[in-house]
């Protein structure tokens, strides 16, 4: 063949594949969770089938459940998201928010999805991003969560240090029980009260079980509520310890926690209590 | 011969057309900008302010020799409105700052109460006290976000894209409110203790001013501004008692 020949066919076969490659381009209200394909008119059907009753047809919260329950339905229309790998004031990646139709939210009305098929969840995903406009600028860029430390009594104690220091004991306690000064008036949101974890009551959190999900808590902010992002004032191997610390606030027998107990019945007299004295500069 | 003259005269034309729309209203004759001025009053009953107790956070307290007053209805003599919000609404060319503005944590209080900048002006956010402080600005059509400032950490830096009035506070201390006034003018003026405002560098021409108070509402005047003149503009609320 002709080398004009050869390179007016190169051309046309490359306008085919961008053409292609165009059409197949994943419009805003189309999900990609896992390995699948989300697509909102599928999930529409679903969604008035599992999930209206709370979140209600317009995607606002005001499901005819919500007035009953506490705390209430996400309001899809602000686009304000709680469990996130991505950093306060942005929006959730498709899969954080598979996961979250997944695991559910414990101790509220948001069951585990479990018995729903991949499909179908890719397939709400999709539809549940139709309730905002926001979705078009997309979602935030994920945090990047370095491996974990060392699981030490120094990081422990680091960490410790560190809850003192970012007065997470203002509303998470002295002792992680949910009763530090400021958690009797704290609000969410939308103005309806709100109550600070209680690392003594809870095993499991509302935006995972590990302790990477643990660290993405305080590393993104829980949007719309009262917690805060530290991303800013944390270096990552400083959010480790504050993870190993709050591991042994719980009533788990994890490593940190074992690890705690046996250094505390040696050592336990030595630690300054935790709150507004040790605040004293 | 004629083609040339022809260009000639489309370039003059044009070279003129440019100079008096594009090169300023203030080119050519003495055209000078104007004011408009003003006092923001009220009628009616507006509500009791209330002394706030810090004694959660005995750091700030001890900064107020005597309690410091919510901030909602500032009120001044003569039935005046302190922390009114008035900008131009129409009429005017758009944001154009790109010095930052400031916000100031200060004895666990929002200073200023009302902070009006421009969209995507550059804000900055200082903690000058100390116990943390989270921002959490409740925007709706903005981004919301909530981020925690220790004491001794560097100012915050954000922008806002779309203008919108935003309610800011601080979890941790509950009597914190303040706001960000994101505005889509480079002409706005914030009432002050004796209720005046003073919008400057207006060039002539008819504007829509609106003044925002955070309880009372909004309210709009249409205003002409003439060459170097100062053109009084007036507005009053109906307070209140709740």
């Amino acid at each position: 063949m002709r080398l004009g020949t050869l390179r007016k066919k190169f051309v046309s076969n490359l306008s085919v594949i961008l053409l292609a490659a165009a059409a197949t381009a994943l419009p805003a209200q189309e999900a990609r969770v896992g390995n699948l394909d989300g697509h909102a008119a599928a999930g529409k059907k679903e969604y008035r089938r599992y999930c209206v009753g709370c979140h209600g047809p317009g995607g606002d919260g005001l499901g005819e459940n919500a007035q009953w329950i506490d705390p209430k339905p996400r309001d899809f229309t602000a686009a304000v998201f709680k469990c996130r790998s991505t950093p306060t004031g942005t929006l959730p990646t498709d899969d954080d928010l598979g996961n979250s139709i997944h695991r559910g939210f414990v101790t509220t009305n948001m069951p585990s999805w479990l018995p729903l098929t991949g499909q179908v969840r890719a397939d709400l995903v999709a539809y549940i991003k139709t309730f905002s406009p926001r979705w078009s600028q997309g979602h935030g860029t994920p945090i990047a969560v370095p491996p974990e430390t060392p699981t030490t009594v120094e990081s422990m104690l680091r960490g410790r240090v560190l809850f003192q220091k970012m007065e997470c004991w203002k509303c998470h306690g002295p002792a992680g029980h949910g009763d530090g000064p400021s958690a009797s008036t704290l609000t969410d949101s939308k103005d309806n009260p709100i109550h600070p974890y209680n690392f003594s009551t809870g095993t499991r959190f509302k935006c995972g079980e590990t302790n990477q999900d643990l660290y993405r808590v305080f590393m993104t902010g829980l949007d719309g509520t009262p917690m805060p992002s530290f991303a800013d004032n944390l270096k990552p191997a400083e959010a480790w310890d504050l993870v190993h610390f709050l591991r042994t606030l719980q009533p788990l027998k994890t490593p940190e926690a074992m690890a705690w107990k046996t250094w505390l019945q040696t050592h336990g007299s030595t630690l300054t209590p935790i709150g507004p004295e040790a605040q004293q500069p | 011969m004629h083609k040339r003259n022809f260009s000639i005269l489309a370039i003059v034309f044009l070279v003129s057309a440019a100079a008096s729309s594009k090169a300023g209203r203030f080119a050519g004759h003495a055209i000078a900008p104007g004011t408009i001025e003003g006092i923001i009053s009220y009628t009616g009953t507006p509500p009791k302010m209330k002394p706030i107790d810090m004694a959660k956070e005995p750091s700030c307290a001890k900064q107020h020799a005597t309690p410091v007053m919510t901030e909602a209805v500032g009120v001044g003599p003569g039935n005046t409105l302190e922390d009114v919000v008035v900008y131009v609404s129409a009429g005017d060319k758009g944001p154009q700052a790109s010095q930052p503005a400031t916000y100031e944590q200060k004895g666990c209080q929002y200073i200023p109460h009302v902070a009006a900048m421009e969209v995507n002006q550059p804000l900055e956010i200082y903690n000058h006290d100390q116990t943390s402080h989270n921002i959490h600005p409740m925007a709706k059509l903005n981004s919301e976000w909530n981020k925690s400032q220790p004491p001794g950490s560097p100012p915050l830096k954000v922008t806002y894209e779309k203008a919108e009035f935003i309610p800011v506070k601080c979890n941790v201390h509950p009597w914190m409110h303040g706001y960000f006034a994101v505005l889509g003018t480079s002409h706005y003026s914030v009432s002050d203790d004796k209720g005046t405002f003073t919008l400057k560098g207006l060039a002539p021409g008819k504007y829509t001013i609106t003044a925002w108070q955070e309880k009372f509402g909004t309210q709009t005047e249409e205003v002409t501004v003439t060459s170097g003149g100062t053109t009084k503009a007036n507005f009053t609320f109906k307070a209140v008692p709740y």
